[in-house]
């Protein structure tokens, strides 16, 4: 069938901001879409709040809302563009809700706008676990048993029916959220009554427990002539139990026959069509009981996912880019394979290799939160490699985890500690790979290890082999090879398990770089494979590849100027989709400018791994030994390193040591601006400001350096990095205590102390410099004060509160460390003003978080613009001469995820805990801040009462807040001195019990919903934290906004009266830029 | 070793049984599957290289049999995998093989090799545990006969008729009985027939009866058979004349359905040509395009010949065609009663796309006898 003709607006639903289950995969399915239906020459009209997206660059859509995702912004959107279609199963589950919700409201149908790839009907039918257990009924096929409850009576009553453990999954929640298991009835009305609160429909499955059982899922793929292909089968690692976003899993299938996998083939082609998911793809979950193969359905998603888009990148098989063609009318077989191009895409990849993701963690971040494996996803990020055995592919996918493991090392579990390495196994956390290691290491059997943890034997045995050969073969000596032939086979060997050089090296008791002579000298390099859809059966067009200790190389590299580069790996809490939009923007630019663009990296997630955003890509991770093959093999005319976040950064001076060419500013400079030492030298030089600082080696010295340079004080040991147990002091019996403390633990490490800067406003620069030329990206103000990670913190460009004269201290100042630092590229820059005076607090001689904020404020792409200076051209060249200062308001919001964590505080501190973040654009700050607040999820309320409690410093503020929300209407309660404060400035307040002072207390009023609005700014010391925790968790619990520092709540008072003047327009990027430019 | 007749030599690791083996070496893209592989009599004279390089995971079951024995003549994997993980495994492959004289070679960069059977075509080959000197087996290899105008079917053919009556496999060992009313009697030709087909015709609603490819067509018509079966088989189609005269003088007078060779001969009975293709279609996800419904299923495929489509222009009607390459995949006729496919209905190892075909068959039983 051809495309459909009778649609030329089509309007596609992003899926907002980073969060624990929704992430950047669904940028790559956005970015696929919007260029297959342009292709098709439809026009996309796209809405997306989150600004570090590819797919909301202006080029990609005709018309781009950057715009908070709500079913009335929405509709404001539909009402001016009037698409004649909704595409809404690129963009996860948010677009798929937000679908769901403009229907049933009648919007649609209102506006003659038609719902494509997925209808109404299937998307309900697929989505409600009633209407999708009565569907598989209707096949004959197995589930679960279950029964669900809207109240906690009708949870019982069908826990008496099913015996537990019973799995509670609250509906429509993303990645899982407020599910869990429960062994024992106190456990089950627990998190029954957690999944009750956490859907925002107020019902819960109770599930039959399959725990332990194995775990798999198809990709399937269906198009208007009722064509299903299957892309892809992966099989999970670990069992069911352990939601899949945080399983390592596998693809293809390894432990099903072919009748068993026809099985479940026959069955997923059954329910798609049961369904009715008209075209596009889904991705449907199966649980197999290991020892009889009764096969159950699980969940089916009638969308794209992440798991989709892992298995575009497992096969090659781009199915969001084919599912946009199928929507629009185009059936599989018309579809050519991008890849073979004379085959169709109607038919199933075959693959000659076996895929591997591990999910990344980030449990550091959250020490409240227990490190322990369930239903409700916890990952942020994941590593996929490619290898020729799952050996190798597992050897390659935990390195490229960048956790600093370069394969099984031990753990910290006790080898002759039975017991716990039992109850280790049993209990899977982060560390599960390395515990299963450990237990081979520790002599238990294959069968003991598969009873603990429940994981195929056929997994196990792989990790078996892995950990015999280690101890066995790999002895210390072994690299001298003083026995060429045996000790080069055992290398070989070695490296054809997958073992990277730096594990051989700590096995063997020698240095990577001796490993790596060592291979050189046995001839040992790896050789590349191309990822073809096909098994090789056709000849492939895609330089897509992977690398592997084979025979044949296959990458055919040609001589032409190439730039390489490195991408930033595994998404991370600090480390996301901003950095991947900085290296695709690179291998963009770069590549229209007519070089060869190689890019590297090992996140399945992104756009950087489609094959189509550079000419070569390697699939790879992001380790000097997988770097230095690929650059050794390509030879390339410049490396990027400056893209990618801290990943390829670390590699930089390595990799210029082993003279890789790297462009753009040199690894010495970026060493200056790391090294604290050096960086000091270089503010001497220029007469620049930091905070007072100093080192501390003893309780003495300490409380000496505090005195000379003054109360509060930001303290931390000196070897933690990202903020990790950094505290905020403000008396010297505090500090003493947390000195005691800290030397207790650890002796050795010196104190690192700075003066905190108390009330100072947090300004973020970046800037873009030739080498000679600098010109000012954006100055960006902080909403939350210093002392927040700027990660965390909301932030307004241009500036609100900071004058003129201030602006340009900052941009003076910017200009001259970017000339010190001969900065060829991107910087940003970190400072705090306190009163009129300016101090540094970081450079960061690289791309920020910022940059694709930043480059949508202005309307110019900062990134292509460094890389493009990085290749040598001027600025003066690229047009790019003077800084922009926007007209409109941006204010970009930082998105947490609190709620997946029970029992986390929820303050912002100097360790960033933000996933993800929103932007909000607007004519006034106000309304910027009340889009991005919307956007973020944070409903803010135009009446009711305000709660207001805040740390003595903040008495003076406090009035002006009280104030302005007592003149749009709100009553206000306060605690104790903080009521005494907004009194003393003529305001009626009333007064709440703190939370130790008795009940009726703030929680009290909280829990019953009589508290519209929470102010609260505690000190940030230990004490304070503890007392005002309650208040904030239950603040986020019953999703009632709640602001921590003075300036947030101001900045809420401003949105608030904007909302009530109902004024919340919508205006498309390119109409900012436009008038950008005309101005 | 593995020796290839052009020259290229691979080292591996031996497995299976010992000693030295020859045959065409072909590839097969199926990524589950192996054992069915292995039975299958059409790859009888084949040395079957496995692109999914982990080949021995879930060990080898009676139920996942395709005929009584394996009939590869070697079998070639990137790695092999000795203890089975599966609920339904026996054994192990390699004690399957050893039990069987299969050998096979593992190790090697399969890849690497598909690459080269790619570009330079099908060949003969030979893998030994006993001869490694690379010249000689090379020499060997070269001096292999190769499939053309080899009869393969008489070594693979059932000796003696016999009466099939076992249904599909399901999960849980259920059986489904026979609807009742009368069943149509088909007679089944075994060129090298795999279960799975006899098991569809059973779970269509058919009786079967096998007789060997030998079997005159009096003698099959004697059976007074509501309809005859052409099996799949190996090797080259012209080597079984005595087939294609046995089909010829059944046209018109029975219902025919094949599949394979079957198909192939009943393309040279119907007085069409059949040709060697470069590396064969051996694989589970050939898209094959119904071209009367204009609908795609994916499906298993094993032949290294195909039925020329221009010699059958105004003998027989193209019915199904391959998106890939454009071979033709199925055929039928104006008038009389007969349907042939190329690719594998009864999949094993593949998709159960084409499963219809089967109850096409019966259906086209039906209406003959009117």
């Amino acid at each position: 069938m051809p495309k459909r003709t009778d649609l030329q607006t089509i309007l596609l639903i992003g899926s907002g901001p980073i969060v624990i289950g929704q992430a950047c995969e669904f940028d790559y399915s956005g970015v696929q879409a919007c260029k297959a239906l342009r292709e098709e020459g439809y026009r996309v009209v796209l809405v997306n709040s989150n600004p570090a997206t590819i797919m909301t660059d202006p080029e990609f859509a005709d018309r781009t809302y950057i715009e908070p995702m709500t079913v009335e912004v929405l509709e404001r959107i539909i009402a001016a563009e009037r698409p004649q279609a909704v595409l809404p199963t690129i963009g996860g589950q948010t677009a798929l809700n937000l679908a769901i919700e403009l229907a049933e409201a009648g919007i649609l149908e209102r506006y003659g706008v038609e719902l494509i790839g997925a209808k109404l009907a299937a998307i309900k039918k697929a989505e409600d676990r009633d209407l999708f257990k009565a569907a598989m009924q209707r096949i004959a096929l197995d589930l679960p048993r279950s029964g669900y409850a809207r109240t906690f009576e009708e949870a019982e009553a069908v826990r008496r029916e099913i015996p537990l453990p019973l799995i509670i999954r609250p509906s429509r929640t993303l990645g899982g959220t407020g599910g869990g298991v429960a062994a024992t009835e106190t456990e089950f009305a627990e998190v029954v009554r957690w999944g009750l609160a956490a859907s925002p429909t107020s019902e819960v499955l109770i599930e039959e427990s399959i725990a332990g059982w194995k775990e798999f899922e198809l990709e399937v793929m269906r198009d208007a002539k009722d064509n299903v292909v299957i892309v892809c089968s992966i099989e999970n690692f670990d069992p069911m139990g352990i939601h899949t976003g945080d399983s390592i899993t596998v693809a293809p299938a390894q432990t099903l026959t072919d009748k068993e996998y026809q099985l479940m083939r026959d069955a997923a082609i059954r329910i798609i069509r049961e369904i009715g998911v008209d075209t596009g793809g889904s991705n449907i979950q199966f649980g197999v009981h290991p020892d009889t193969g009764r096969l159950v359905v699980i969940e089916m998603n009638p969308r794209v996912s992440r798991s989709s888009a892992l298995a575009s990148k497992a096969t090659g098989f781009p199915i969001a880019k084919i599912a946009a063609k199928l929507a629009v009318g185009y059936t599989l077989d018309e579809i050519p394979n991008d890849i073979t191009r004379e085959t169709p895409a109607c038919f199933e990849p075959t693959i000659d290799y076996v895929v591997t993701k591990i999910p990344r963690f980030t449990f550091e971040k959250f020490p409240a939160a227990r490190d322990v494996l369930g239903p409700q996803m916890k990952s942020v990020g994941e590593a996929m490699a490619i290898g020729r055995t799952f050996k190798e592919s597992l050897h390659k996918a935990m390195r490229s985890l960048e956790i600093g493991s370069h394969g099984f090392e031990p753990t910290h579990v006790d080898l002759r500690d039975r017991d716990a390495l039992r109850t280790r196994l049993r209990v899977a956390g982060a560390d599960r790979l390395w515990v299963i290691g450990d237990a081979f290491r520790a002599g238990m059997s294959l069968a003991e290890i598969h009873e603990a943890t429940c994981v195929d034997p056929w997994f196990l045995r792989n990790i078996e082999e892995i950990i015999t050969f280690e101890s066995r073969e790999l002895r210390p000596g072994l690299m001298t090879l003083t026995d060429p032939a045996s000790d080069g086979d055992v290398l070989a060997a070695a490296k054809r398990l997958g073992f990277s050089d730096v594990r051989i090296a700590t096995v063997t008791g020698t240095s990577e770089d001796s490993v790596r002579a060592a291979r050189e000298r046995a001839g040992l390099a790896a050789v590349y494979k191309r990822v073809d859809t096909c098994g090789a059966e056709f000849a492939a067009h895609t330089p897509y590849f992977y690398s592997t200790f084979d025979d044949e190389d296959e990458t055919a590299v040609e001589q032409h100027k190439k730039i390489m580069i490195l991408g930033g790996g595994p998404n991370r809490i600090g480390q996301g989709i901003e950095f991947d939009y900085c290296c695709v923007h690179a291998a963009f630019a770069l590549r229209e400018d007519g070089f060869e663009t190689i890019m590297v990296n090992c996140n399945p997630e992104t756009v950087s791994t489609d094959y189509d955003t550079s000419d070569r890509l390697y699939f790879e991770p992001l380790t000097l030994e997988d770097v230095l093959a690929i650059v050794a093999r390509e030879r390339p005319d410049g490396v990027i390193v400056q893209f990618g976040g801290q990943t390829p950064l670390k590699l930089a001076v390595p990799l210029a040591r082993a003279g890789v060419p790297i462009i753009g500013t040199s690894p010495d400079s970026i060493d200056r601006a790391e090294d604290r030492e050096r960086f000091d030298d270089v503010l001497r030089a220029l007469d620049l400001l930091r905070p007072e600082n100093g080192i501390a080696r003893s309780d003495a010295e300490a409380i000496a350096v505090a005195d000379r340079i003054g109360y509060p004080v930001l303290v931390r040991p000196s070897y933690v990095l990202g903020g990790r147990a950094m505290e905020i002091i403000y008396e010297p019996h505090d500090l003493e205590r947390y000195v005691r403390r800290a030397f207790a633990a650890s002796p050795d490490r010196p104190l690192l102390i700075d003066r905190f800067l108390e009330d100072a406003v947090e300004i973020d620069v970046d800037a873009v410099s030739d080498g000679r030329d600098v010109v000012i990206g954006g100055i960006m103000e902080h909403i939350e004060r210093a002392g927040v990670h700027s990660g965390d913190s909301a932030c307004s460009l241009p500036p609100t509160t900071i004058d003129a004269a201030v602006q340009n201290e900052i941009r003076r100042q910017t200009v001259a460390l970017a000339r010190e630092l001969g900065v060829v590229g991107l910087m940003n820059v970190q400072y705090a003003v306190q009163g009129r005076r300016v101090f540094i607090l970081e450079v960061n001689p690289r791309a920020s978080r910022t940059v694709p904020f930043v480059s949508k404020a202005i309307g110019v792409p900062l990134a292509k613009i460094a890389a493009r200076v990085m290749s040598g051209k001027t600025l003066a060249e690229l047009g790019f001469a003077s800084e922009i200062v926007p007209g409109h308001v941006s204010v970009k919001e930082a998105v947490f995820p609190f709620l997946k964590f029970p029992g986390v505080d929820t303050v912002l501190g100097p360790e960033m805990k933000s996933t993800g973040e929103v932007m909000g654009i607007g004519d006034s700050f106000g309304e910027a801040f009340a889009k991005a607040e919307l956007a973020a999820g944070t409903v803010l309320p135009q009446n009711g009462t305000a709660f207001i409690s805040v740390r003595p410093e903040d008495f003076g503020d406090v009035v002006l807040v009280a104030r302005r929300l007592r003149d749009l209407g709100f009553g206000l309660v306060a605690t104790r001195g903080t009521a005494a404060a907004i009194a003393a400035g003529d305001i009626a307040v009333d007064l709440v019990n703190k939370v130790f002072e008795g009940s009726p207390h703030v929680v009290d009023a909280l829990q019953a919903g009589t508290i519209a609005l929470v102010v609260n700014t505690p000190r940030a010391d230990a004490q304070s934290l503890r007392d005002s925790f309650s208040i904030r968790r239950t603040a986020l619990e019953r999703k009632i906004p709640y602001f921590t520092t003075i300036a947030a709540a101001q900045a809420a008072a401003e949105a608030i009266a904007v909302l009530r003047d109902g004024a919340l327009t919508v205006k498309p990027l390119q109409d900012y830029h436009r008038a950008l430019r005309e101005r | 070793m593995l020796a290839l007749a052009d020259g290229r030599v691979f080292r591996g690791i031996a497995f299976g049984a010992e000693g030295e083996t020859g045959g065409e070496v072909v590839f097969n893209t199926a990524m589950t599957g192996y054992q069915e592989i292995l039975t299958d009599p059409s790859y009888s004279g084949q040395l079957v290289a496995m692109t999914y390089p982990e080949i021995g995971n879930v060990g080898v079951n009676r139920e996942d049999a395709e005929s009584r024995r394996p009939f590869v003549s070697g079998f070639i994997v990137k790695e092999y995998w000795d203890p089975p993980s599966s609920w339904r495994a026996e054994q192990s492959l390699g004690a399957y093989m050893r039990e069987h004289g299969i050998v096979g070679i593992a190790g090697i960069d399969t890849r690497a090799l598909v690459r080269h059977l790619r570009t330079h075509g099908a060949q003969e080959g030979v893998i030994s545990s006993v001869d490694l000197d690379p010249i000689r087996l090379v020499v060997k290899a070269k001096a292999r006969p190769g499939l053309v105008g080899v009869d393969l079917v008489r070594d693979v053919t059932c000796a003696e008729a016999y009466d099939w009556d076992a249904p599909l496999w399901q999960l849980e060992g259920a059986t489904r009985g026979p609807e009742p009313g009368p069943r149509p009697l088909v007679v089944a030709y075994d060129y090298g027939i795999k279960f799975n087909i006899l098991r569809n015709l059973v779970a269509s609603g058919c009786r079967v009866r096998v007789v060997p490819a030998t079997t005159s067509a009096a003698a099959v018509l004697a059976e007074r058979p509501d309809g005859v079966f052409l099996s799949n088989g190996p090797g080259d189609p012209d080597a079984v004349p005595y087939a294609r005269e046995q089909v010829a003088a059944l046209i018109g007078k029975v219902p025919i359905f094949g599949i394979c060779l079957g198909h192939q001969i009943l393309g040279l009975a119907l007085g069409g040509r059949t040709y060697k293709l470069k590396f064969g279609h051996h694989g589970a996800n050939h898209p094959v395009k119904d071209v009367t419904t204009g609908k795609v299923e994916i499906t298993a495929q094993n032949h290294g010949f195909a039925v020329d489509v221009d010699s059958l222009r105004g003998l027989a009607e193209l019915t199904h065609v391959n998106l890939n390459d454009h071979t033709i995949e199925g055929l039928t006729h104006t008038t009389e009663p007969l349907f042939s496919v190329q690719y594998h209905p009864e999949a094993s190892p593949g998709p159960h796309d084409a499963q219809y075909l089967f109850r096409r068959f019966v259906a086209l039983m039906a209406r003959t006898k009117g």
